[in-house]
């Protein structure tokens, strides 16, 4: 053994006027920081262990625990930050790539903070959304490029569209990466809601069928869990390219994640590990990429509309219009700020563009080429509040994805450590004892709660600016004003700056 | 009548029942830190979490129909209420004779040993002076109000045959 430089992050401050030790720290936390020493008759605590979720603290019952950033400091240094030579003295300790969980921590530019909304004054009335009716329902789908009605009917079939009463959704996270008692709150939610929620590349558990009018059915490059019934079970079918937070990367669900239950919904051996290739290996071109489409909507009977899902990344535009003209019916775009369960951290932090600028950028593109009609746009990576969403919406999407908020809504608390196995919230975890402590009865509570407190100020703030319908804001960014933002910056998002 | 019912599969064994049950029957009820640290003999739990590996739930007398522990006690402390249907133990008269423990079907009355011996067990917080200040939780046993993941519910038996 040598000497470990690794100094810990975090420092565990325990009241002992307060504590009656109880151990619910000790048995709450799977990182073992809590201990019981059985001489002493008291709780001690190992900082190095600790990794701030606040399990602990949320649970002790006389709140005598906080956690704090650990106090050693090296010497100042505005280049060689702390986290930075850590990271070096991790690598120079293991040789091994940094791994986090969740979106990026680094503060780069948040372009939602930097776009003021519009309200109605004097010339145009605002909007009471409790006296008057206020329409969220969306439509996600190919829209035909004209209506033709005779004897007052739709001449032609429209293609098949996904109905959302608010047009929030529940992004894809697999079960694997998350635990099933996620998947089942998320899902009883979406159909409380009338929206959906997306299976990932998990698979669908057998549990979660009766959901499928609600499921979005992820095909992914490792292709876990695909068959007939499973692309027949969903109301949408969404082909994965890329994920925001590793763009260009594909996926490795550890082995010993894969329990029973997982390996039967995937369809793999137990304790295999899972691996995602980072390209589909059939798909090297946007004929390619056709192929499949048409392959899903075939083995569909063109029942569902495909998602095509792919990571921002610097020609997200171009990429987009191949997709549209490929034949999707929806583009969901996830922005660099997107979470995961396991990433590189120099990928994660590195790699990709924020989704307001991709956002901006597909929707001019697609409607300068004339085929906006042709996909609906769906955006997500970390959309925080009610207000990304109608700033997204008035940049041109149709409606977003939210992962993030959702998982934080069941008790996440961004630790970064899902890739570990050892969420303490139930959610991160296949760890039965974990996995128990997420009730997806309050999850699936919490998670409506929180949509439904947002569409609330959904509302609100489309009254104030005098719309009644959520439609109408789509891709008006008149209704949108920049503050603090390059000219450059401006063009791109296709917003005029505040005062002008 | 309601009983604590324990949902098993979303019990996480923190054993904050245990911390608000021995709370609520000691000499200070509304105050964790009190009832812990400043009473000089341990309070006890009349609730236990039974746990193996990631199985885990609460148990808490049943307050049986036919009570074996009535039956056995030979001083008559141990007394089911004809009319709410709690079983419950007069301490004044127990004599800590454990026979009650020794025929309880479901190893859930504990003994106390630390003062009076007496036996100990639920009361669905019968004796508990009220222990909050909202309408809507009174005479929800403590345990059940505290359980931070709905595990414990009291509700009507769900057993066939049990009143």
């Amino acid at each position: 053994m040598t000497l470990s430089m690794n100094t810990p992050d975090f420092l565990i401050e325990r009241n002992r006027e307060r504590c009656i030790n109880c151990q619910v720290c000790v048995r709450q936390c799977a990182n073992e920081a809590h201990g019981w020493d059985a001489e002493e008759e008291k709780i001690f605590s190992q900082d190095a262990l600790c990794v701030n979720c606040h399990r602990c603290v949320t649970m002790c019952p006389t709140h005598s625990l906080s956690i704090r950033k650990f106090p050693l400091e090296f010497r100042e240094n505005a280049n060689w930050t702390a986290s930075t030579m850590k990271a070096i003295y991790k690598q120079a300790e293991t040789g091994g790539i940094l791994l986090t969980g969740m979106g990026t921590d680094r503060p780069y530019p948040v372009y939602w903070d930097q776009l003021l909304l519009n309200a109605s004054q004097v010339t145009n009335p605002s909007i009471d959304p409790l006296r008057e009716p206020m329409e969220l329902k969306t439509f996600l789908g190919r829209k035909p490029e004209q209506l033709r009605v005779i004897n007052g009917k739709l001449a032609e079939a429209l293609p098949p569209q996904l109905e959302l009463d608010l047009p929030i959704m529940f992004s894809a996270m697999s079960f694997g990466s998350i635990s099933l008692n996620v998947a089942k709150s998320l899902a009883q939610a979406a159909e409380t809601l009338g929206t959906f929620y997306n299976t990932g590349e998990g698979g669908l558990h057998e549990d979660l069928y009766k959901y499928g009018k609600n499921t979005i059915v992820q095909v992914a490059s490792g292709r876990f869990g695909v068959h007939s019934e499973y692309l027949n079970a969903g109301a949408a079918i969404e082909i994965k390219i890329g994920q925001g937070a590793k763009p260009g990367i594909g996926g490795h669900l550890p082995g010993e994640k894969v329990g029973v239950e997982v390996s039967r919904t995937r369809m793999i051996p137990e304790q295999s590990d899972a691996i995602s290739p980072a390209p589909h290996h059939d798909i090297y071109s946007i004929e390619d990429l056709t192929q499949l489409i048409f392959s899903l909507k075939e083995a569909t009977n063109y029942e569902k509309p495909v998602i095509v899902k792919i990571a921002a990344v610097h020609n997200v535009s171009a990429i987009a219009s191949g997709i549209a003209r490929a034949g999707a019916d929806i583009i969901a775009i996830d922005g660099f700020r997107g979470g995961t369960g396991a990433a590189p951290l120099r990928t994660r932090d590195s790699v990709g563009i924020p989704i307001e600028l991709a956002l901006a950028a597909v929707d001019s593109r697609l409607r300068e080429e004339g085929i906006r009609n042709q996909v609906s746009l769906v955006v997500g990576g970390s959309i925080r509040n009610s207000t990304d969403i109608i700033k997204a919406i008035a940049l041109g999407a149709d409606a977003v994805y939210v992962a993030s908020s959702a998982l934080l809504a069941l008790g996440c608390h961004m630790c970064q450590k899902c890739y570990t196995g050892k969420c303490n919230w139930g959610i991160a975890t296949q760890r039965p004892e974990l996995v128990k402590r997420l009730n997806p009865e309050i999850g699936a509570e919490r998670a409506t709660n929180l949509l439904k407190a947002w569409e609330h100020e959904v509302k609100e703030i489309l009254g104030g600016m005098g719309i009644n319908a959520i439609e109408s804001l789509c891709g008006n960014r008149l209704m949108l004003r920049g503050i603090g933002l390059s000219d450059r910056e401006l063009n791109i998002l296709g917003v005029l700056a505040a005062g002008e | 009548m309601k009983r604590v019912y324990a949902r098993e599969e979303v019990c996480m064994g923190c054993k904050l029942c245990e911390v608000y049950c021995a709370t609520a029957h000691s000499e200070y009820p509304l105050d964790l830190v009190k009832a812990f640290l400043k009473q000089k003999m341990k309070p006890l739990p009349r609730i236990l979490v039974e746990y193996n590996l990631s199985i885990s739930f609460a148990l808490q007398c049943r307050h049986c129909d036919e009570a074996p522990c009535t039956k056995a006690c030979i001083t008559g402390a141990m007394q089911k209420d004809s009319v709410t249907g709690i079983v419950s133990n007069d301490e004044r008269r127990c004599v800590g004779c454990w026979t009650c423990i020794l025929v309880c079907p479901f190893g859930a009355i504990g003994r106390d040993n630390q003062g009076h011996k007496v036996a100990s067990k639920c009361d669905l917080c019968s004796n508990v002076a009220d222990q909050t200040d909202t309408e809507s939780f009174s005479n929800v046993p403590v345990c059940v109000q505290n359980c931070p993941n709905r595990a414990l519910q009291f509700m009507d038996s769900v057993v066939e045959g049990e009143e």
